[in-house]
Protein backbone atom coordinates (compact mmCIF):
# COMPACT_ATOMS: atom_id res chain seq x y z
CA UNK A 1 0.00 0.00 0.00
CA UNK A 2 1.42 3.29 -1.11
CA UNK A 3 0.63 6.60 0.43
CA UNK A 4 1.27 10.42 0.00
CA UNK A 5 -0.15 13.25 1.40
CA UNK A 6 -0.21 16.55 -0.44
CA UNK A 7 -2.27 19.82 -1.51
CA UNK A 8 -3.88 20.49 -4.04
CA UNK A 9 -2.55 23.16 -6.48
CA UNK A 10 -5.25 23.51 -9.59
CA UNK A 11 -6.58 22.45 -12.60
CA UNK A 12 -5.30 22.56 -15.96
CA UNK A 13 -4.68 20.92 -18.96
CA UNK A 14 -2.22 18.67 -20.28
CA UNK A 15 -1.64 17.22 -23.89
CA UNK A 16 -1.07 13.34 -24.52
CA UNK A 17 0.45 11.40 -27.20
CA UNK A 18 -2.02 11.53 -29.01
CA UNK A 19 -2.63 15.15 -29.25
CA UNK A 20 -6.00 15.40 -26.90
CA UNK A 21 -6.27 17.09 -24.20
CA UNK A 22 -6.41 15.67 -21.02
CA UNK A 23 -7.68 18.00 -17.67
CA UNK A 24 -5.28 17.45 -14.64
CA UNK A 25 -5.44 18.63 -11.11
CA UNK A 26 -2.11 19.57 -10.12
CA UNK A 27 -1.44 17.80 -6.26
CA UNK A 28 2.18 19.22 -4.68
CA UNK A 29 2.67 15.49 -2.48
CA UNK A 30 4.96 15.32 -0.38
CA UNK A 31 8.41 15.09 0.72
CA UNK A 32 6.13 13.29 3.50
CA UNK A 33 7.94 11.50 6.29
CA UNK A 34 6.94 8.22 7.98
CA UNK A 35 6.18 9.33 11.58
CA UNK A 36 5.32 6.01 13.19
CA UNK A 37 4.95 2.33 12.34
CA UNK A 38 1.75 0.31 13.60
CA UNK A 39 2.47 -3.08 14.23
CA UNK A 40 -0.18 -5.23 15.08
CA UNK A 41 1.89 -6.88 18.47
CA UNK A 42 1.63 -3.10 19.91
CA UNK A 43 -1.07 -1.52 18.49
CA UNK A 44 -3.35 -4.24 17.14
CA UNK A 45 -3.44 -3.04 13.22
CA UNK A 46 -0.89 -2.54 10.71
CA UNK A 47 -0.38 0.88 9.44
CA UNK A 48 1.91 3.67 8.81
CA UNK A 49 1.28 7.41 9.82
CA UNK A 50 2.53 9.81 6.88
CA UNK A 51 3.42 13.70 8.38
CA UNK A 52 3.39 16.31 5.30
CA UNK A 53 3.60 20.12 5.60
CA UNK A 54 6.35 22.49 7.42
CA UNK A 55 5.10 24.05 10.57
CA UNK A 56 6.41 26.46 13.18
CA UNK A 57 6.65 25.41 16.80
CA UNK A 58 4.05 27.88 18.17
CA UNK A 59 1.91 26.17 16.28
CA UNK A 60 2.61 22.55 17.56
CA UNK A 61 1.43 21.12 21.13
CA UNK A 62 4.49 19.79 23.22
CA UNK A 63 2.70 16.46 22.66
CA UNK A 64 2.91 16.90 19.10
CA UNK A 65 6.78 18.23 19.27
CA UNK A 66 7.49 15.22 21.39
CA UNK A 67 5.76 12.32 18.74
CA UNK A 68 7.82 13.92 16.12
CA UNK A 69 11.14 14.45 17.71
CA UNK A 70 11.14 11.18 18.35
CA UNK A 71 10.87 10.06 15.25
CA UNK A 72 13.16 12.09 14.49
CA UNK A 73 11.31 13.94 11.70
CA UNK A 74 11.13 18.10 11.16
CA UNK A 75 7.96 19.53 12.78
CA UNK A 76 4.57 18.90 10.42
CA UNK A 77 1.62 20.27 10.29
CA UNK A 78 -0.31 17.27 9.04
CA UNK A 79 -0.55 13.72 10.17
CA UNK A 80 -2.57 10.98 8.95
CA UNK A 81 -2.06 7.37 8.50
CA UNK A 82 -3.09 4.53 6.17
CA UNK A 83 -3.42 0.78 6.10
CA UNK A 84 -0.56 -1.06 4.83
CA UNK A 85 -0.11 -4.38 4.14
CA UNK A 86 2.59 -7.36 5.70
CA UNK A 87 4.73 -7.41 2.89
CA UNK A 88 5.28 -3.67 3.18
CA UNK A 89 8.52 -2.52 4.83
CA UNK A 90 8.44 1.25 6.09
CA UNK A 91 10.81 2.70 8.37
CA UNK A 92 10.28 5.43 11.01
CA UNK A 93 12.04 9.00 9.83
CA UNK A 94 11.99 7.45 5.61
CA UNK A 95 11.03 9.90 3.01
CA UNK A 96 8.41 9.97 0.40
CA UNK A 97 8.62 11.96 -2.35
CA UNK A 98 6.32 11.42 -5.50
CA UNK A 99 8.26 8.76 -7.10
CA UNK A 100 6.26 6.35 -5.54
CA UNK A 101 3.71 6.40 -8.12
CA UNK A 102 4.12 6.08 -11.52
CA UNK A 103 2.65 8.17 -14.87
CA UNK A 104 -0.30 5.55 -16.04
CA UNK A 105 -1.22 4.36 -12.17
CA UNK A 106 -4.73 4.03 -10.68
CA UNK A 107 -4.99 5.83 -7.42
CA UNK A 108 -7.92 7.21 -5.27
CA UNK A 109 -7.90 10.62 -3.56
CA UNK A 110 -9.06 11.59 -0.05
CA UNK A 111 -10.07 15.12 -0.29
CA UNK A 112 -12.88 17.52 2.67
CA UNK A 113 -15.34 19.10 0.01
CA UNK A 114 -15.69 22.47 0.20
CA UNK A 115 -18.52 23.54 2.39
CA UNK A 116 -21.82 24.70 1.11
CA UNK A 117 -23.28 25.75 4.45
CA UNK A 118 -26.77 25.18 5.18
CA UNK A 119 -28.92 24.64 1.44
CA UNK A 120 -31.85 23.74 0.30
CA UNK A 121 -33.16 20.97 -1.16
CA UNK A 122 -32.57 21.94 -5.06
CA UNK A 123 -29.19 22.17 -4.46
CA UNK A 124 -28.16 19.61 -2.12
CA UNK A 125 -30.26 16.59 -3.63
CA UNK A 126 -31.37 18.37 -7.17
CA UNK A 127 -35.09 18.75 -6.71
CA UNK A 128 -36.58 20.44 -9.36
CA UNK A 129 -38.70 22.74 -7.25
CA UNK A 130 -42.16 24.12 -7.53
CA UNK A 131 -43.74 25.78 -10.70
CA UNK A 132 -42.67 29.49 -11.14
CA UNK A 133 -45.88 30.52 -13.08
CA UNK A 134 -49.52 29.70 -12.87
CA UNK A 135 -50.44 31.50 -9.76
CA UNK A 136 -47.32 30.29 -7.78
CA UNK A 137 -45.59 32.14 -4.99
CA UNK A 138 -43.22 30.94 -2.65
CA UNK A 139 -42.61 27.45 -4.56
CA UNK A 140 -39.38 27.81 -6.87
CA UNK A 141 -37.16 25.97 -4.44
CA UNK A 142 -39.93 24.29 -2.43
CA UNK A 143 -39.23 20.26 -1.79
CA UNK A 144 -42.78 19.62 -1.91
CA UNK A 145 -44.49 16.84 -0.44
CA UNK A 146 -41.96 15.36 2.03
CA UNK A 147 -45.17 12.11 3.18
CA UNK A 148 -48.34 10.93 3.35
CA UNK A 149 -51.27 11.70 5.96
CA UNK A 150 -52.43 9.92 8.64
CA UNK A 151 -50.29 6.65 7.55
CA UNK A 152 -47.74 6.89 8.77
CA UNK A 153 -48.63 10.19 10.61
CA UNK A 154 -45.14 11.15 10.03
CA UNK A 155 -42.52 11.90 8.35
CA UNK A 156 -40.06 8.65 7.40
CA UNK A 157 -36.40 9.16 8.53
CA UNK A 158 -34.27 9.67 5.71
CA UNK A 159 -36.32 12.12 4.16
CA UNK A 160 -33.97 14.43 1.98
CA UNK A 161 -34.76 17.80 3.13
CA UNK A 162 -32.76 20.95 3.31
CA UNK A 163 -29.61 21.17 6.03
CA UNK A 164 -25.78 20.87 5.46
CA UNK A 165 -23.82 20.31 2.81
CA UNK A 166 -19.92 19.70 1.66
CA UNK A 167 -16.90 20.10 4.05
CA UNK A 168 -17.31 15.81 4.19
CA UNK A 169 -14.29 13.62 3.28
CA UNK A 170 -14.31 12.04 -0.02
CA UNK A 171 -12.73 10.30 -2.16
CA UNK A 172 -12.50 10.42 -5.81
CA UNK A 173 -11.26 6.60 -6.44
CA UNK A 174 -9.53 4.93 -9.45
CA UNK A 175 -8.33 8.47 -11.17
CA UNK A 176 -5.74 8.00 -13.38
CA UNK A 177 -1.93 9.44 -13.01
CA UNK A 178 -1.14 11.57 -15.71
CA UNK A 179 2.31 12.73 -14.58
CA UNK A 180 5.27 12.30 -12.21
CA UNK A 181 7.20 15.43 -11.31
CA UNK A 182 10.07 14.47 -8.82
CA UNK A 183 12.10 17.59 -8.40
CA UNK A 184 8.89 19.91 -8.05
CA UNK A 185 7.06 16.96 -5.86
CA UNK A 186 4.12 17.51 -8.65
CA UNK A 187 1.90 15.08 -9.44
CA UNK A 188 -1.44 15.42 -12.10
CA UNK A 189 -4.19 13.09 -12.00
CA UNK A 190 -6.64 12.94 -14.45
CA UNK A 191 -10.26 15.13 -13.63
CA UNK A 192 -10.94 16.50 -10.72
CA UNK A 193 -10.22 16.18 -6.93
CA UNK A 194 -12.54 17.32 -3.87
CA UNK A 195 -11.62 20.22 -1.99
CA UNK A 196 -10.68 23.46 -2.80
CA UNK A 197 -7.10 24.75 -4.28
CA UNK A 198 -4.88 24.93 -1.57
CA UNK A 199 -6.42 21.70 0.60
CA UNK A 200 -5.42 18.61 2.37
CA UNK A 201 -5.50 15.53 -0.13
CA UNK A 202 -4.72 11.81 0.81
CA UNK A 203 -3.26 10.07 -2.52
CA UNK A 204 -3.27 5.92 -2.02
CA UNK A 205 -2.74 3.12 -4.15
CA UNK A 206 -6.81 2.61 -5.78
CA UNK A 207 -8.73 0.20 -3.77
CA UNK A 208 -10.22 -0.86 -7.46
CA UNK A 209 -7.37 -1.60 -9.25
CA UNK A 210 -5.36 -2.96 -6.62
CA UNK A 211 -4.68 -6.67 -6.69
CA UNK A 212 -7.18 -8.61 -4.20
CA UNK A 213 -4.90 -8.97 -1.27
CA UNK A 214 -6.92 -6.85 0.87
CA UNK A 215 -5.92 -5.67 3.94
CA UNK A 216 -7.32 -7.82 6.78
CA UNK A 217 -10.16 -6.23 8.99
CA UNK A 218 -10.64 -3.26 6.81
CA UNK A 219 -14.07 -2.85 5.47
CA UNK A 220 -14.48 -1.89 0.88
CA UNK A 221 -15.73 1.50 0.73
CA UNK A 222 -19.07 1.53 -0.63
CA UNK A 223 -20.46 4.38 -2.84
CA UNK A 224 -22.69 7.10 -1.59
CA UNK A 225 -22.04 10.82 -0.18
CA UNK B 1 4.49 30.22 -6.28
CA UNK B 2 2.07 28.61 -8.33
CA UNK B 3 2.45 25.43 -9.04
CA UNK B 4 0.07 25.05 -12.15
CA UNK B 5 1.96 27.83 -13.68
CA UNK B 6 4.82 26.40 -13.68
CA UNK B 7 3.10 23.17 -15.06
CA UNK B 8 1.60 25.11 -18.04
CA UNK B 9 4.90 26.58 -18.32
CA UNK B 10 6.49 23.91 -18.98
CA UNK B 11 4.03 23.09 -22.52
CA UNK B 12 6.67 24.26 -24.78
CA UNK B 13 5.67 27.21 -27.03
CA UNK B 14 5.19 25.88 -30.25
CA UNK B 15 7.96 28.43 -32.19
CA UNK B 16 6.06 28.10 -35.23
CA UNK B 17 2.74 29.92 -33.63
CA UNK B 18 2.94 33.50 -33.74
CA UNK B 19 0.44 36.17 -31.43
CA UNK B 20 -3.40 35.69 -32.74
CA UNK B 21 -5.77 38.39 -32.19
CA UNK B 22 -9.39 38.67 -33.40
CA UNK B 23 -10.05 39.40 -37.10
CA UNK B 24 -6.30 38.01 -37.96
CA UNK B 25 -6.87 36.22 -41.24
CA UNK B 26 -4.58 32.58 -40.73
CA UNK B 27 -3.54 29.95 -42.06
CA UNK B 28 -3.73 26.86 -39.69
CA UNK B 29 -1.83 24.03 -40.82
CA UNK B 30 -2.86 20.62 -38.73
CA UNK B 31 -1.25 17.01 -38.29
CA UNK B 32 -4.50 14.99 -39.35
CA UNK B 33 -4.52 10.74 -39.18
CA UNK B 34 -6.46 9.42 -41.88
CA UNK B 35 -6.39 5.66 -41.03
CA UNK B 36 -2.82 4.90 -41.43
CA UNK B 37 -1.78 7.96 -43.38
CA UNK B 38 -0.36 11.34 -41.71
CA UNK B 39 -1.16 14.15 -43.50
CA UNK B 40 -0.89 18.21 -43.14
CA UNK B 41 -4.62 20.29 -43.44
CA UNK B 42 -5.02 23.20 -43.97
CA UNK B 43 -7.78 25.84 -42.66
CA UNK B 44 -7.89 29.15 -43.78
CA UNK B 45 -10.01 31.70 -42.24
CA UNK B 46 -10.63 34.89 -39.97
CA UNK B 47 -10.19 34.53 -36.27
CA UNK B 48 -13.08 35.65 -34.14
CA UNK B 49 -12.34 35.00 -30.88
CA UNK B 50 -9.11 33.67 -28.68
CA UNK B 51 -9.90 33.25 -25.14
CA UNK B 52 -8.91 31.34 -22.00
CA UNK B 53 -4.99 31.55 -21.26
CA UNK B 54 -2.06 29.05 -19.92
CA UNK B 55 -2.35 25.52 -21.26
CA UNK B 56 -6.65 26.07 -22.34
CA UNK B 57 -6.31 28.94 -24.48
CA UNK B 58 -8.36 28.38 -27.71
CA UNK B 59 -9.32 30.75 -30.73
CA UNK B 60 -12.18 30.43 -33.74
CA UNK B 61 -11.52 30.34 -37.09
CA UNK B 62 -14.34 31.05 -39.35
CA UNK B 63 -14.23 31.20 -43.02
CA UNK B 64 -16.61 31.04 -45.59
CA UNK B 65 -16.52 27.36 -47.41
CA UNK B 66 -18.15 26.64 -51.14
CA UNK B 67 -21.66 27.63 -51.67
CA UNK B 68 -21.26 30.92 -48.92
CA UNK B 69 -21.97 28.63 -46.00
CA UNK B 70 -19.75 29.61 -42.70
CA UNK B 71 -17.24 27.28 -41.14
CA UNK B 72 -15.94 27.84 -37.86
CA UNK B 73 -13.31 25.82 -36.10
CA UNK B 74 -12.42 26.18 -32.59
CA UNK B 75 -8.66 24.92 -31.90
CA UNK B 76 -6.68 24.25 -29.03
CA UNK B 77 -3.83 26.97 -29.10
CA UNK B 78 -1.47 24.46 -27.33
CA UNK B 79 -2.25 21.62 -29.32
CA UNK B 80 0.95 19.68 -30.51
CA UNK B 81 -1.63 18.50 -33.77
CA UNK B 82 -0.96 22.10 -34.64
CA UNK B 83 1.59 22.36 -37.17
CA UNK B 84 2.55 26.04 -37.96
CA UNK B 85 0.01 29.37 -38.02
CA UNK B 86 0.42 31.76 -40.81
CA UNK B 87 -0.82 35.61 -40.26
CA UNK B 88 -1.82 36.75 -43.61
CA UNK B 89 -3.41 39.47 -42.93
CA UNK B 90 -4.27 41.59 -39.17
CA UNK B 91 -7.34 43.73 -39.11
CA UNK B 92 -8.76 46.45 -37.69
CA UNK B 93 -11.18 45.45 -35.11
CA UNK B 94 -12.68 47.33 -32.04
CA UNK B 95 -13.99 44.56 -30.43
CA UNK B 96 -12.09 41.06 -28.92
CA UNK B 97 -15.19 38.44 -30.14
CA UNK B 98 -16.33 39.36 -33.85
CA UNK B 99 -19.74 37.25 -34.04
CA UNK B 100 -21.48 40.06 -35.87
CA UNK B 101 -19.46 38.60 -38.80
CA UNK B 102 -21.74 36.08 -38.64
CA UNK B 103 -25.11 37.95 -39.57
CA UNK B 104 -22.86 39.49 -42.64
CA UNK B 105 -22.04 38.04 -46.06
CA UNK B 106 -20.35 38.57 -48.92
CA UNK B 107 -19.25 42.68 -49.19
CA UNK B 108 -20.58 43.25 -45.28
CA UNK B 109 -18.06 40.79 -43.88
CA UNK B 110 -15.40 42.32 -44.85
CA UNK B 111 -12.65 44.09 -42.12
CA UNK B 112 -10.56 46.90 -42.49
CA UNK B 113 -6.47 45.83 -42.76
CA UNK B 114 -4.70 47.54 -39.86
CA UNK B 115 -1.94 49.86 -40.64
CA UNK B 116 1.00 50.95 -38.36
Amino acid sequence: MKGLLGRKAGMTQLFNDNGEAVPVTVIEVGPCYVVQVRTPEKDGYRAVQLGFGPAKAKHLTQGQQGHLGGAGVPLLRHLREIRIREDDTYEVGQLLKADVFAAGERVDVVGTSKGRGFTGVVKRYGFAGGPHTHGQSDRERAPGSIGACASPGRVWKGTRMPGHMGAKRVTSQNVEVVLVDVERNLLAVKGSVPGPNGGLVLVKESRKSRALKQIPGQKIARGGK
Amino acid sequence: MNLVESLERQLQANPNIPELHSGDTVKVHLHSVEGERKRVQVFQGTIIRVRGGGASAIFTVRRIASGGIGVERTFLLHSPRIKKIEVLRRSKVRRAQLYFLRDRRGKAARLKELRK
